[in-house]
C-alpha cells in the first residue's frame, strides 16, 4: 500500500492550540509542506510573532524565534544578514504586521531583504480577544469597535499587500486565501514562489493570507469561510500584485 | 564562521584600507569604541544616528565591510535592538550603540535578549535628560543603564570606564564575557568620552571560559532538534524556573566580576564615589586639596552593575563622610548609600542636563561637610 499523503516533516507532533476552524493549521501546514519539498527544513529559521501564533515555534520543525510585537523583520534582518544562505521567514498576523509593525515592515521591504514574510490577515485581534486591528472592516464589531469600525474614527482598512507592493525592493507580493481547497492549493504555490524568490537572492517577498477567526468574529467555521468570502475578499482583492518581471 | 572571537594578534598600521591597529595611535573615543569591536571579533553592527555617538556607526560603516563584516543602519534605534537579537540568536558577535534617548526605545529589546540569554554588547554614550534634552554629557542614564528599563528581573552588566583606553580594554573584553555569560553587557560612557581624542593601544584581553554556541540558529541540517530562541513561558513554573536560572547567574557574576578602582583611600577624611568623567574630575579634586593637607580619597566603581557595594562596606570608621559626584541630580548615589550600610552620612553634589560639575564646586562641597574654612 503506497503513502498518499502523510504530515509534513515540517510539522512536530505537538498538537496545535488553536481553535476549531482556525485557519493557522492550513497556513501552517502548508508553508512547511513547501519548505519540505524544496528540501529546506535544515536550512530553515522561522520568526513568529506576538499573535495566536506566538508559539509557532513549537509547531515549526526548525531553528525559529519567538520576537517582539512587530519586529520580526527586524529580527529576520539580524538572521539573515548572518546566515546569509539560509531560509529565514516571518509569520505575522495582522496586528503584528500592519499594526505596531509597519515600521518594521515597510523597511525590510524598502531594503529588499531577502527574507519572506507570511503575513495572516484575518481582520481581527486574535490572541487577546477580538480587538478591532488595522485590518477590521468597516462596520464589523470588534471588542474595541463596539458598534462597528467606523471609518471617521478609524480610516479605511489597511491594504498591506497593494502597499508593499509599491516598494522596489519587495520583488513578489501575493495576496491569497485558504477559504476554498482551490485558494489553499494556490495559496500554497505563492509561498513556494516566495521561498524560491528568496533563494534567488532577489529581493523581499510577501504573501498575504486571508484567513478566518471564527472565535472572535462569532460566527462557526463554515459561516467564518462564507464571511471571508462575502466581506474579505471583495475589499482584499486576492491576485500578484508584484513580480520580479515588474521591478526591472 | 568562527563564533568564539577570532582575535587580532598582530598590531599593523591603521589605514584607509581596513582596521589595522597600530601599537599606539590617537583616536576619538567613538572610533575607538567601534575599533575595539572589531578586535574582539565583532562583525555586526547595527545602528541608528544620535548625537553624541555618530562617529560609532559611521566607523563601523567604513570598516566592517573592509573585513567581511555587516554594517546596517537601522530605520530605528527599536529596529536596531531586534536586529542585534536576532544575529545575537544566530551565534554571533554583534554590537548596538545609542545615546540616551535611543536607549530609552531599546529597553523593550535589551530584556527579550537578556531573557533569551543571549550575548551582545551595546554602548550608550550618554546625553542629558530626560526627553529629549540635549547632547552635552550627562550620567543621568545610570538607573536606565543598572537597573534596566525593560520589564521584568533580568540584569545586563555594566561597566563605566574612566577613558578611552579603559573603555578600549573594556569592550575587547565585554564580547567574551558577554558569551561567557549570554548576557547583554553595556558599555556606559558620557559624552565627553565618546567626543575626546587620546591615544590608545589595541591590547589582547586575557582569553575566558567561553562554551561553543550550540544553541544558536544556524538552521538543524535536519540532524538536531531546533533551537529555539524564546521567552514566552506561559506556565508560571516555568517562567519561575527561568527567573531563578537568571537569578543564580546575577549572582555568579556579582561574585565574580565587580572591578572597582580605590585612589588614595588611606587616612582619608571624606571618600568620594565618582565614575567616568567625573571621576577624573575628581582625581584633580584629591591631588589640589592634598596641597591643602586635606585628605580625600575616591572609590571608582569600573563595573556599575554588578556594583561594588564591598568597596563601601570596607571603609575604616576614621571616614567621615562620602560624596557621591554625579553628571546627574544623584542616581548612583542610591548604590552609594546601600553599600555605606548607614556608617558614614552620604551626601551629593554634582550637575545634571549636560553640565559639568567643577572641582571647585566639589571642593566647596568637601569643605562644607568637613566643616573647613574655604
Amino acid at each position: 500500500m503506497s503513502v498518499v499523503f502523510e504530515k509534513t516533516k515540517g510539522l512536530t507532533d505537538k498538537p496545535f492550540h488553536y481553535c476549531p476552524g482556525c485557519t493557522h493549521g492550513i497556513v501552517h501546514r502548508i508553508t512547511m509542506e513547501v519548505i519540505e519539498e524544496m528540501g529546506l527544513l535544515g536550512s530553515t529559521i522561522g520568526i513568529a510573532p506576538v499573535g495566536c501564533s506566538v508559539m509557532a515555534y513549537d509547531y515549526f520543525n526548525c531553528d525559529s524565534y519567538e520576537a517582539a510585537h512587530g519586529r520580526a523583520p527586524a529580527v529576520a534582518t539580524g538572521v539573515k544578514r548572518v546566515h546569509p544562505k539560509n531560509l529565514v521567514f516571518t509569520y505575522q498576523g495582522d496586528g503584528d504586521l500592519a499594526a505596531i509593525g509597519t515600521g518594521e515592515i515597510v523597511q525590510v521591504a524598502h531594503r529588499g531583504e531577502k527574507i519572506t514574510s507570511i503575513f495572516v490577515n484575518n481582520a481581527i485581534y486574535g490572541m487577546t480577544g477580538g480587538q478591532m486591528a488595522p485590518t477590521t472592516l468597516i462596520g464589523q464589531k470588534a471588542t474595541t469597535a463596539p458598534l462597528g469600525r467606523e471609518e471617521k474614527t478609524s480610516g479605511k482598512p489597511i491594504k498591506i499587500s497593494e502597499m508593499i507592493a509599491t516598494i522596489p525592493g519587495a520583488v513578489y507580493v501575493e495576496r491569497v486565501a485558504v477559504n476554498s481547497p482551490a485558494n489553499i492549493r494556490k495559496a500554497k504555490k505563492a509561498i513556494r514562489k516566495a521561498f524560491e524568490i528568496q533563494m534567488n537572492e532577489e529581493g523581499f517577498s510577501l504573501v498575504e493570507v486571508l484567513s478566518t477567526c471564527p472565535t472572535n468574529w462569532g460566527l462557526t467555521p463554515e459561516d467564518s469561510i462564507k464571511w471571508l468570502e462575502e466581506n474579505m475578499i471583495p475589499y482584499y482583492q486576492l491576485g500578484v500584485y508584484k513580480t520580479p518581471e515588474e521591478g526591472k | 564562521m568562527d563564533f568564539a572571537g577570532a582575535k587580532s594578534t598582530s598590531i599593523l598600521n591603521y589605514t584607509s584600507k581596513g582596521v589595522i591597529l597600530l601599537d599606539r595611535v590617537l583616536m576619538k573615543g567613538n572610533e575607538a569604541f567601534g575599533a575595539a569591536a572589531i578586535k574582539a571579533g565583532c562583525k555586526y553592527f547595527f545602528g541608528y544616528p544620535i548625537t553624541p555617538q555618530n562617529e560609532i556607526p559611521e566607523y563601523m560603516s567604513r570598516e566592517l565591510p573592509k573585513i567581511g563584516g555587516c554594517f546596517l543602519q537601522a530605520e530605528s534605534e527599536v529596529a536596531a535592538i531586534n536586529m542585534v537579537y536576532g544575529a545575537a540568536g544566530s551565534g554571533a558577535r554583534v554590537m548596538t550603540s545609542s545615546s540616551s534617548p535611543g536607549i530609552a526605545l531599546k529597553q523593550e529589546g535589551i530584556t527579550y535578549i537578556a531573557a533569551c540569554e543571549l550575548p551582545c554588547v551595546i554602548i550608550n554614550v550618554s546625553r542629558g535628560g530626560p526627553g529629549l534634552g540635549g547632547i552635552q554629557p550627562s550620567q543621568a542614564d545610570y538607573f536606565q543603564n543598572t537597573r534596566g528599563g525593560g520589564n521584568g528581573d533580568y540584569r545586563t552588566i555594566v561597566y563605566a570606564p574612566v577613558n578611552i583606553q579603559e573603555a578600549v580594554d573594556m569592550i575587547i573584553e565585554a564580547f567574551d564575557v558577554a558569551d561567557e555569560y549570554r548576557i547583554p553587557v553595556i558599555i556606559s560612557v558620557d559624552g565627553v568620552i565618546g567626543q575626546m581624542m587620546e591615544p590608545v593601544e589595541f591590547k589582547n584581553m586575557p582569553s575566558r571560559n567561553i562554551l561553543p554556541k550550540d544553541w544558536a540558529t544556524t538552521g538543524t541540517k535536519e540532524e538536531r532538534k531546533p533551537n529555539i530562541i524564546n521567552s514566552l513561558y506561559l506556565v508560571a513554573e516555568d517562567l519561575e524556573e527561568l527567573n531563578w536560572k537568571l537569578d543564580k547567574k546575577h549572582k555568579l557574576i556579582e561574585e565574580r566580576e565587580v572591578q572597582s578602582e580605590l585612589y588614595n583611600l588611606d587616612n582619608a577624611d571624606l571618600v568620594i564615589a565618582a565614575y567616568g568623567t567625573t571621576a577624573r574630575i575628581a582625581k584633580s579634586v584629591i591631588d589640589d586639596l592634598k596641597k591643602e593637607n586635606i585628605n580625600i580619597g575616591l572609590i571608582r566603581p569600573k563595573t556599575l552593575w554588578p556594583f561594588p557595594y564591598k568597596s563601601f562596606e570596607d571603609l575604616p570608621q576614621s571616614v567621615k563622610a562620602v560624596l557621591s559626584v554625579e553628571m546627574s541630580t544623584g542616581q548612583m548615589i542610591d548604590d552609594v548609600k546601600i553599600g555605606v550600610k548607614g556608617k558614614f552620612p552620604v551626601y551629593f553634589t554634582g550637575a545634571p542636563g549636560g553640565s559639568i560639575p567643577t572641582t571647585d564646586q566639589i571642593i566647596i562641597k568637601i569643605k562644607e561637610i568637613l566643616g573647613v574654612e574655604k
